[in-house]
């Protein structure tokens, strides 16, 4: 049995694609959503896996080991996404970077913090305006199709792709009652 | 009572030097294809002044970054030495990348920083390392014990020969003047990157390891 075939929850489809994918550095800012993938991650030897303090910096780091022969992937939360616009533009899109940038999606279905909603409602038109793909994921029987086929696209194309992991996919952030009031 | 500062507090007693000399007296003492990362602006024209040889990469946008891309390509090659070239400007930008770099500890990696005290390139506005920030000890403070002044140019010499011996991550700092760039670089991203990665034996799509 192929290791995608044993996979049985998103985060074990997403680690698994990647290593299928021979991508071997995983650079994150941390997210609750993302907790089980970072920890997947950091507990596989296959991959170097570390934070940044913030996800342009992780857009350098992956830019200069996908040069130096390493494909990467950049892990960040919605709001995160805020802080890149900068190094898409000027860095990862005129250099053609395949870059891997994997966002959990908040600010929709149910997200308390005005922040996020903001910036989930910019998101979008900045990636469409830079002309980066962006793929929306939202069933988890079409995950690995997904990230399989997009991820050998980004290579072939040397283009940049962002999968939004939808909480329709992750179950998003649980927020406590005494947060809902 | 504030103390009033006195100016660039660890460096006080360093030389002034210039960023074309002492660029090429980096690139002079690459001897294994060593790869070269060039900062945004000034540190990119005279990297680009000095050599134009393909394990150099030149930055043309995203501020900030050149340590981390720096990073990146340690990471990836850890039998080539790496150097990032850095304003003081810059480097301030992204300060937080030192603390990355010292914690995952490339032994393969080397940061210099070129520090004028101003953002050069945009009208020579002063930035804090003309007064308050000491770049030195900031990055002892992110745990890069390896970072000292040059005090002039054989120091330089010398902490950039120690370096290169593969102990780092290393941060050598050395106060320039304000002598613009020597050369525009040829600004074509795809050209950069191709030349570079071929520099580093990468070619193109062969990276994706299939």
């Amino acid at each position: 049995m192929t290791e995608q075939a044993r996979a049985n929850t998103w985060h074990d489809v997403v680690l698994a694609t990647l290593k299928s994918n021979n991508v071997k550095l995983a650079v994150y800012v941390p997210d609750r959503v993302l907790t089980p993938l970072i920890k997947a991650l950091h507990a596989d030897p296959f991959f170097t896996t570390f934070a940044t303090t913030r996800e342009e910096e992780a857009l350098g780091i992956v830019t200069g080991a996908w040069m130096g022969g390493v494909h990467g992937a950049v892990l960040m939360q919605t709001s995160g996404f805020a802080t890149i616009p900068n190094a898409l533009a000027s860095l990862v899109v005129p250099c053609q970077i395949p870059a891997l940038i994997f966002v959990s999606e908040r600010g929709t279905l149910g997200e308390f913090n005005l922040g996020q909603a903001m910036v989930c409602k910019t998101m979008r038109p900045v990636l469409n305006s830079l002309a980066v793909e962006n793929i929306t994921i939202t069933r988890q029987d079409e995950l690995a199709f997904i990230l399989d086929r997009s991820i050998k696209q980004a290579v072939a194309t040397q283009a940049p792709v962002t999968f939004i992991l939808s909480p329709l996919l992750t179950g998003g952030k649980v927020f406590s009652a005494s947060m809902r009031a | 009572m504030i103390a009033k500062s006195t100016g660039a507090i660890g460096a006080h007693n360093a030389k002034v030097m210039n960023r074309l000399e002492l660029t090429r007296r980096v690139v002079e003492k690459l001897k294994r294809d060593e790869a070269v990362i060039g900062g945004i602006g000034n540190a990119n024209f005279d990297l680009w002044a000095s050599s134009q040889r393909p394990q150099n990469f030149y930055m043309l946008g995203s501020m900030g970054l050149a340590v981390p891309i720096a990073l990146g390509v340690a990471i990836a090659q850890p039998k080539r030495h790496v150097i990032a070239l850095e304003g003081d400007g810059s480097l301030l930008m992204q300060l937080g990348c030192l603390t990355t770099v010292a914690q995952q500890a490339p032994k393969n990696l080397t940061i210099v920083v070129w520090d004028n005290g101003m953002y050069q390139i945009t009208g020579g506005q002063p930035t804090t390392s003309a007064t308050v920030a000491d770049l030195v000890a900031i990055a002892r403070a992110c745990g890069i014990a390896n970072a000292a002044w040059a005090a002039d140019e054989a120091d330089f010499d010398r902490l950039a020969a120690a370096a290169l011996k593969g102990e780092g991550p290393s941060l050598i700092a050395a106060r320039i003047d304000s002598k613009p760039g020597a050369e525009k670089i040829e600004r074509d991203p795809v050209q950069i990157r191709e030349r570079f990665m071929r520099g580093l034996g990468v070619k193109g799509g062969a990276a994706s390891g299939a």
